[in-house]
């Protein structure tokens, strides 16, 4: 039970929910890029929600299977096919031994997932599966796959895929037109004006965009009171403004603490569209009260609960 | 010991809860934040996923699925009380044996020109001073060492090293520390220790932890090599 990489993508590395628990020595959490469609994945192959499975980004690759196994592939649409026949996201498919997975190019977002029912079993390091690619740690030899990597998959439960009627409403969760954040830490280091500027004008995605960190480009973003902080903690989805005034925000492979002000910080239920961020994206933030923002996120679990029941 | 002021507990986002204990860089506020995280760390809190421990604060990540923030923030009230109470662990005292200059510390020319001393004497004052880890952070197992003496402080490098080879120590500011692992990195590097300080395999077996106090051993290049093989 394996399946054998024939052509790599640019980044498709093994990932689960991540390695909580290890920050005080320097090592983040680490995990799904865009959790959402990662857990909704493991759902409808019937997983664990914390299986772990692929993440593409931006371009595919080719993957042989060595035996039968039941895939789904969530998140952004990519031009997927099994052995040349197209296929679609959110719904599960029976691929057969020998079979072929192409996957080409992102027709939307930065990222999809390749779950497998069962998982890619990999050697857990430090109770997790998850690739920290920036420190080259966890998951397939803490790297990208590479061409003739041979992959095992886990005991597969042979259960039916689930179904799912909400595909529309779990596309809604994904777009990245808008990102909505909380104040942040350092939020009063900015005036009105800034504030207005930083709400109301459109940022780029630069080149510069990892699992570790995000840069932005477009209005520079001044503080008034300094570019340094004491180094303290950084949040998953700081948004941190560096001297030259280009927000950085703050990604699943963070460095754990840092000395940069913190102008905002975005909602836990909008981390899975910053998952899907590419370069040339062009989104504005829109802030929301910590309240809301948990509404927010309460509701983003609904769905993926609902989906159990259904 | 008794933490000096009550910290502020501010919601860093929807998920982080930030425990700051003041702007003052005081014993007593690096005695609390290592009461917490030292208290956090040993009683495992429901609720509460990673630790950040910082210079005057200690961030928590909180587990909203199982817990609410507003009930983890209520709960850290108590927990502030007990660890006000916590006697510290007696601090270890580690030895790090260091091949200062030559090819393992390259800048050190730069840090005796910037700073107007010689290069022993950069050596004299980078090992006779007394250290504490102060925590760790930034990468895995990065020790952020306080109690350089001011005279060494150096800026960052303007163009930052792509790689750096594990247990170089540097000098950026008027911090020092040592690169656990081989990274890029903009310090000035001016000496290098054959010890593994870190290994992520076994992370509990790092040799170093928050609040230990350090000192630094010059060591000769025939020495360096014996601790290499060892």
């Amino acid at each position: 039970m394996s399946i054998t990489v024939l052509k790599a993508g640019t980044q498709t590395i093994v990932q689960d929910l991540g390695r909580p628990g290890f920050a005080h020595l320097g090592i983040s959490v680490s995990g799904a890029a865009d959790a959402f469609s990662f857990r909704i994945g493991n759902q409808l192959v019937d997983n664990d929600p914390n299986t772990a499975a692929l993440e593409i980004t931006l371009t595919g690759g080719a993957y042989e299977f060595g035996s039968n196994a039941v895939i789904v592939i969530t998140g952004s649409t990519f031009d997927a096919a099994i052995d040349g026949q197209p296929i679609g996201n959110w719904k599960g498919y029976n691929i057969e031994k020998d079979q072929c997975l192409q996957i080409n190019s992102s027709r939307d977002g930065a990222r999809c997932y390749v779950c497998v029912q069962g998982g890619f079993d990999v050697t857990p390091l430090l109770a997790s599966r998850s690739t920290h690619l920036m420190t080259g740690l966890g998951g397939f030899g803490g790297r990208t796959l590479r061409k003739g990597d041979m992959l095992e998959l886990g005991h597969a439960s042979e259960s039916q895929c689930a179904k799912m009627n909400n595909v529309n409403e779990i596309q809604g969760q994904l777009n990245r037109n808008k990102i909505r954040v909380t104040k942040g830490l350092e939020g009063d280091w900015f005036n009105d004006d800034t504030w207005n500027s930083f709400l109301k004008n459109q940022f780029t995605v630069s080149q510069a965009f990892s699992r570790m960190g995000i840069r932005l480009e477009g209005n520079v973003i001044e503080s008034s009171k300094g570019n340094e902080i004491l180094t303290q903690g950084v949040p998953l989805g700081a948004v941190q403004v560096p001297g030259n005034g280009q927000p950085i925000i703050s990604f699943v492979e963070h460095q754990t603490t840092g000395g940069y002000p913190r102008i905002a910080n975005v909602i836990s239920a909008d981390l899975c569209k910053v998952g899907q961020l590419k370069p040339g994206d062009r989104f504005q933030f829109a802030l929301v009260s910590m309240a809301e923002a948990e509404q927010l996120y309460a509701e983003q679990m609904k769905i993926i609960h609902n989906l159990k029941a259904s | 010991m008794t933490i000096p002021t009550d910290p502020t507990i501010t919601p860093a986002s929807d998920r982080t809860l930030l425990l700051h204990f003041g702007e003052d860089h005081s014993p007593e506020i690096q005695e609390a934040v290592f009461q917490l995280s030292h208290y956090l760390l040993n009683n495992s809190m429901e609720g509460i996923l990673n630790i950040h421990p910082g210079y005057r604060s200690v961030m928590v990540t909180v587990d909203v699925e199982k817990k609410s923030i507003q009930a983890v923030q209520k709960n850290l009230q108590q927990v502030l009380k007990n660890a006000r109470a916590m006697e510290l662990p007696e601090p270890s005292v580690v030895d790090i044996p260091v091949l200062y200059g030559g090819q393992h510390g390259p800048d050190i020319n730069k840090v005796a020109e910037h700073t107007g001393l010689s290069t022993e004497k950069v050596i004299a004052l980078h090992s006779s001073g007394d250290f504490q880890v102060s925590f760790i952070g930034f990468t895995p197992g990065f020790p952020y060492i306080s109690g350089m003496d001011e005279k060494l402080a150096t800026p960052r490098l303007q163009n930052p090293r792509k790689r750096v080879p594990a247990g170089s120590i540097g000098i950026a500011g008027n911090q020092t520390g040592i690169y656990p692992s081989s990274t890029p990195g903009g310090w000035n590097l001016i000496g290098r220790t054959p010890l593994h300080i870190f290994d992520i395999q076994h992370p509990e077996k790092a040799l170093l932890k928050m609040g230990d106090r350090i000192t630094f051993k010059p060591i000769t290049e025939s020495e360096f090599e014996r601790w290499q093989q060892t």
